[in-house]
């Protein structure tokens, strides 16, 4: 019985090395193991055994039928493992063919960068305010201490609706609204659409987007508007940016600024870029005219403040390389994906 | 302005090169835009005496010149000029040398002659008979300067002036000046500044003789003087004044014209000069305009005034419009003999209204309107006949007339310099406060500054604060960080725009940006009714053309232009969204109304009303809107007129509870016609402001069900007219509240089912939150559910 037991351990092994798939596999195990198979036959006939043999050769039956579940379930682990081997292979692809499309969109890029300048105001503690665009001739003028008859009023090519009632052109409208109804500490942006009669061309546009800023509390200093805008700039184009200002003139600042930074492809020594300036010219500023705060209800002698306004289209062109507004209010497609 | 550095010279020496210059007066306040140094176009010109002229041996009208050039030998030039003689100086271009529009002399040969350089003209220097009155215009330029053979042609003709172009604000008229730009650059580069009084003699007749002045109207003119010159005597100014006029942007016409344009750039004062022979019975009166006055100004035209305007008038008829412009037979002729001189200060809001009412802008109008030194017109005039005297132009009059109706005061302005600093956040000391503002010609008497009167702009604290910075440097001012904590967040409403954009950014749509103006066409194109209140806009009264003359009252004409022009220029596919405003009037004295839209177009790719429709829904999701339906357009009692530019069968209003917030749809194909658009083309409107007061702010989770879910399948066959949205709202009121979902899986019309009718499956996920369900709960609910859909007609496929 012993030499039985060995020739099918023998037996099997020897088959099992020679298997190549499962479904042999399966053979092999029913042939061997199963109910009805060789090995279940030869412990048929352990009970003819005497007492003596039958511990010994029930040890070793065990032996044999442990050896050989365990060949077997070695050999269908690397059966397995050969089959997914195959299948990996047969089921690799192409990697260098193109993905399937997938739609994607994005926000205009005068968005993008409206949203970005927000954020850097936010950021710095402001609010953002919204006022209309359609609006009364006090709050775009008068207000801004440009009565009528005030000659700045030639440089803004206004449209009127009536004689009361424009289009803004500027802003800084939002300003008087936002002081005629809080209090300050007031600190809010404001952006926008802006109109003036301009025909269009590669650099104007009758309609075009302002972000307008304004402070007012007690104590507020040039050197505050000075440190606000450098903030800015080096937020948006890196902290080795440099701003430089000069005088000029708004009616509804007083000082008045005119804030440029420095050109970004020659570093201030002068180019083809800023006109060989050495810097760009970016927006005007100042402090709030006395006019302005009081026509407001703010006492000027209590509280001062500041006040920008940038244009969008100008920091959106410069930011992405863009050489002609018209693109920007154009919206074909195939601008509209690379932003 | 433009600026003559050679005039600028007679009052100041700033010492510094001319870019330092520049840059140094643009950050002390007064902008340069540019320079320019006179003839820097032409190079290599120098002057040339003609020694020999002879006829050209092949040519009948060519001569062959020897010309000293100064060098050891002279040069052989072959010319076509008539006008040369033996013994001229002229201009010569010397072999390399470039002439007025970029021209390049080569040596050459002319029939054979060899030509080692050309003869010059006026024009070909850039230079007109305006400047060499002597000189002929179309000839060679015969050169009578004092100066030498071989010298540099722009050392030799005073062509050397450099101009430097300001860009002055409204705020500093004085500026618009030479004195006042050297007042500036003196105390920019700390340099002392050199003006004279002006000094003539005069003749001791008696002018009131023959001239009266009499001012009508005082509030409008303060101040008025008239200055007489006698035994004028018109000819070309000198060349000193042709050179500094011409550097100064303003051609020179005759020695009396030159002085009043002189003396206006010097000191900022328009002139006027009459002559005396049309000033009728020797009356200068300065009054309104009667009602139907006309003048037929200096430039022929003829005006109808006003008697809002003023005018100078004779005895008899206006002779000018006052501070404006002269009326014709007025001015200076060849053959004029006594000339009278006005100087005068006119109100600057009335000489801007009447230069507008008029239509005419003139040099003189531009400075009276932004207002001059009231004190300034003495000086002007005795400037002018200073110079009437130096260059003997005529015999001008010691006595003026003179009406002086002043009320100016000196304007006083409180000075502290602390506060200055305080205000600047700066620490300059009182010292250089005073000593800038003093050399700005500001008094600084303790604590109070007395300004001088041609700075008509300085009027409190802060105008002084700027003074001082101006000059102390804006670059000096230290960045500081604004103190104290600011409360910033964005509104709920802001918020929500954000959001919406964000989500149509994820949805794959690309956002555009248009005009908020339009063209009244644009209703006809979307096929809107004539009476559509939509057509009530808010009109431009100056707009650019008939295209940009109205403020849209609907986004959907600008978004179909865009998808016009995306298909026009080949691309396969746009989905697009635009968040912009519409501008809907209210009253005509109040401003309109001016909501927010969310605009979504799309043609190409998947798109079509479904996926538009998905877009919608993904949207609304997102936003936490609650619950909303759709109706066809013509149900919902037409709540947005311009869905009669949509596709009747394709399209729908969105209803969330008694509220409209949209409609979607397909552009109706006569409308995409019009907008040659090849492909279906999809539109949405969303009312996303009223939609942000909708949707729910406060969103809380739904815990995950515990037990589990029975899902139940049902085909129906039904009307094929049938809408799905009733089948859904009957089985979710019928399923109550164990159903979780239903969902459509299965639309099918064709064989096994009759003529007319179509199948519709759905798939119903029921389940409790109370315990797990059974089978006899579901089919309750599925029998409720099957006697719901039976009232509508629609039953259970066998």
């Amino acid at each position: 019985m012993k030499e039985q037991l060995e020739a099918i351990r023998t037996a099997t092994k020897q088959a099992l090395s020679s298997c190549t798939d499962a479904k042999q596999l399966d053979q092999l195990r029913v042939q061997y193991l199963g109910k009805k198979g060789e090995l279940t036959a030869i412990l048929k006939q352990m009970g003819k055994l005497s007492a003596q043999e039958r511990p010994a050769m029930g040890q070793l039956a065990n032996q044999v039928r442990t050896d050989l579940e365990q060949a077997l379930a070695e050999k269908q682990h690397a059966l397995s493992e050969r089959m997914l081997q195959h299948k990996l292979e047969a089921e690799a692809v192409d990697v260098t063919l193109p993905g399937t499309a997938q739609r994607q969109g994005s926000m205009h890029p005068l968005h993008i960068v409206e949203q970005e300048i927000r954020e850097i105001f936010l950021g710095m503690g402001f609010s953002v305010a919204d006022g209309p665009e359609v609006e009364y001739d006090y709050y775009n003028f008068e207000a801004l201490n440009l009565p009528p008859d005030h000659p700045a009023r030639d440089t803004q090519d206004t449209f009127y609706i009536t004689d009361d009632i424009l289009l803004r052109t500027q802003t800084s409208s939002v300003q008087v609204h936002v002081m005629e109804t809080q209090k300050p500490p007031i600190r809010v942006i404001s952006p926008g659409r802006v109109y003036r009669s301009d025909t269009v061309d590669a650099t104007h546009s009758p309609l075009f987007h302002q972000i307008e800023g304004l402070v007012v509390d007690k104590g507020v200093t040039m050197a505050d508007l000075k440190g606000t805008l450098k903030l800015l700039m080096q937020r948006l184009y890196g902290d080795d940016c440099k701003i430089r200002l000069r005088p000029h003139h708004f009616p509804f600042t007083e000082p008045s600024a005119e804030v440029d930074v420095m050109c970004f492809q020659c570093h201030g020594e002068g180019c083809r870029m800023c006109k060989g300036e050495g810097y760009i010219e970016l927006l005007g500023a100042g402090m709030v005219h006395p006019k302005v705060l009081e026509g407001c209800g703010i006492d000027s002698s209590v509280y001062s403040g500041f006040a920008f306004g940038l244009g969008l289209e100008r920091i959106a062109m410069r930011h992405y390389q863009i050489g002609d507004m018209r693109l920007l209010f154009e919206n074909d497609t195939r601008f509209l994906e690379q932003f | 302005m433009n600026l003559s550095m050679k005039w600028l010279a007679d009052y100041v020496d700033c010492g510094v090169s001319v870019p330092a210059f520049c840059s140094g007066m643009t950050m002390s306040g007064s902008k340069v835009e540019t320079y320019e140094a006179g003839g820097a176009d032409v190079t290599g010109v120098v002057v040339g005496r003609l020694i020999t002229i002879t006829p050209h041996e092949n040519s009948d009208h060519l001569q062959v010149c020897q010309v000293d050039i100064g060098g050891d030998a002279p040069i052989q030039i072959v010319t076509g000029a008539q006008n040369i003689v033996e013994g001229a100086l002229v201009p010569v271009a010397m072999i390399g040398a470039t002439l007025l529009g970029g021209v390049k002399i080569k040596k050459g040969k002319l029939r054979g002659v060899e030509s080692n350089g050309m003869l010059c003209s006026l024009g070909e220097l850039g230079l007109t008979v305006h400047d060499f009155p002597y000189a002929i215009e179309d000839g060679i330029f015969l050169i009578e300067e004092d100066c030498t053979p071989g010298q540099d042609l722009h050392d030799a003709i005073g062509f050397n002036d450099t101009s430097v172009e300001f860009e002055i604000t409204s705020n500093r008229p004085d500026c618009l000046s030479v004195v006042g730009l050297a007042r500036e650059a003196a105390v920019t580069f700390g340099k002392p500044l050199t003006v004279k009084d002006p000094q003539f003699h005069g003749t001791s007749d008696d002018i009131a003789q023959s001239l009266s002045v009499s001012v009508e109207n005082a509030a409008l003119c303060p101040h008025y003087i008239a200055g007489m010159v006698k035994n004028v005597k018109i000819a070309p100014s000198p060349r000193w004044i042709r050179e500094r006029l011409r550097a100064s942007g303003v051609r020179p016409i005759n020695n009396l014209v030159d002085i009043t344009n002189y003396v206006m750039l010097e000191y900022g004062q328009p002139m006027h000069a009459f002559d005396q022979r049309y000033v009728q019975g020797g009356k200068i009166v300065v009054r309104n305009a009667a009602e139907g006055e006309m003048i037929t100004t200096l430039d022929g035209q003829e005006r109808k005034l006003s008697p809002k305007m003023l005018i100078i008038a004779d005895a008899q008829k206006p002779i000018a419009v006052a501070g404006i412009m002269g009326g014709e037979y007025s001015g200076i002729m060849d053959d004029t003999q006594t000339v009278i001189f006005e100087s005068a200060y006119f109100d600057p809001v009335q000489v801007r209204r009447t230069a507008k009412a008029l239509g005419m802008r003139t040099d003189a109008s531009a400075r009276y309107e932004k207002g001059l030194d009231p004190d300034g017109c003495l000086r002007t005039l005795r400037r002018a006949m200073e110079l009437v005297e130096q260059l003997g132009v005529g015999e001008p009059v010691a006595q003026f007339i003179e009406v002086d109706q002043r009320t100016n005061t000196p304007k006083q302005i409180p000075f502290s310099p602390d506060w200055i600093n305080g205000f600047l956040g700066t620490n300059i000391s009182r010292e250089a406060m005073v000593q800038t503002l003093e050399s700005l010609e500001i008094r600084v008497d303790g604590d109070v500054c007395t300004v001088p009167s041609f700075r008509i702009d300085l009027e409190r604290p802060a105008d002084l604060a700027e003074e001082v910075v101006r000059i102390y440097g804006y670059n000096n001012i230290p960045s500081t960080v604004i103190r104290g904590v600011a409360k910033a967040q964005l509104t709920p409403q802001q918020q929500f725009l954000r959001k919406a954009e964000q989500t149509m950014v994820g949805l794959g749509y690309y956002g555009i940006l248009t005009y908020s103006f339009t063209s009244p066409k644009c209703f006809d194109r979307i096929g809107l009714a004539a009476d559509s209140p939509l057509r009530k806009t808010v009109t431009i009264s100056n707009p650019l053309g008939e295209d940009t003359s109205i403020m849209r009252t609907t986004t959907l004409p600008s978004m179909l232009d865009v998808l016009a022009t995306n298909y026009k220029n080949r691309n396969a596919s746009a989905w697009l969204y635009e968040m912009g405003k519409e501008y809907l009037p209210t009253t005509p004295d109040t401003l309109p109304q001016e909501p927010d839209r969310l605009t979504i177009g799309a043609y190409g790719g998947d798109m079509d009303f479904f996926r538009l429709k998905g877009t919608v829904e993904a949207l609304c999701a997102k936003l936490y809107l609650p619950k909303y339906t759709y109706v066809r357009p013509a149900d919902a009692d037409h709540a947005f007129e311009e869905c009669c530019a949509l596709h009747p069968g394709r399209s729908a209003v969105i209803c969330c509870g008694d509220q409209v917030i949209g409609y979607l749809g397909e552009v109706h194909p006569t409308v995409q016609k019009t907008y040659g658009i090849g492909a279906r083309t999809y539109v949405a409107k969303l009312l996303i402001q009223e939609m942000a007061a909708l949707a729910e702010t406060e969103v809380t989770y739904e815990p995950l069900p515990k037990f589990p879910a029975i899902t139940r399948d049902l085909s129906l066959v039904c009307e094929e007219t049938l809408p799905v949205g009733t089948m859904e709202a009957a089985i979710e009121q019928a399923a109550g509240k164990l159903l979780e979902q239903v969902t459509l899986f299965d639309i099918y019309q064709g064989n096994q089912i009759a003529e007319g009718k179509k199948s519709v499956s759905f798939s119903l996920r029921l389940r409790s939150h109370e315990g797990t369900l059974t089978d006899e709960q579901a089919d309750a609910a599925m029998k409720r559910v099957l006697k719901a859909l039976d009232r509508i007609g629609a039953v259970l496929r066998d």
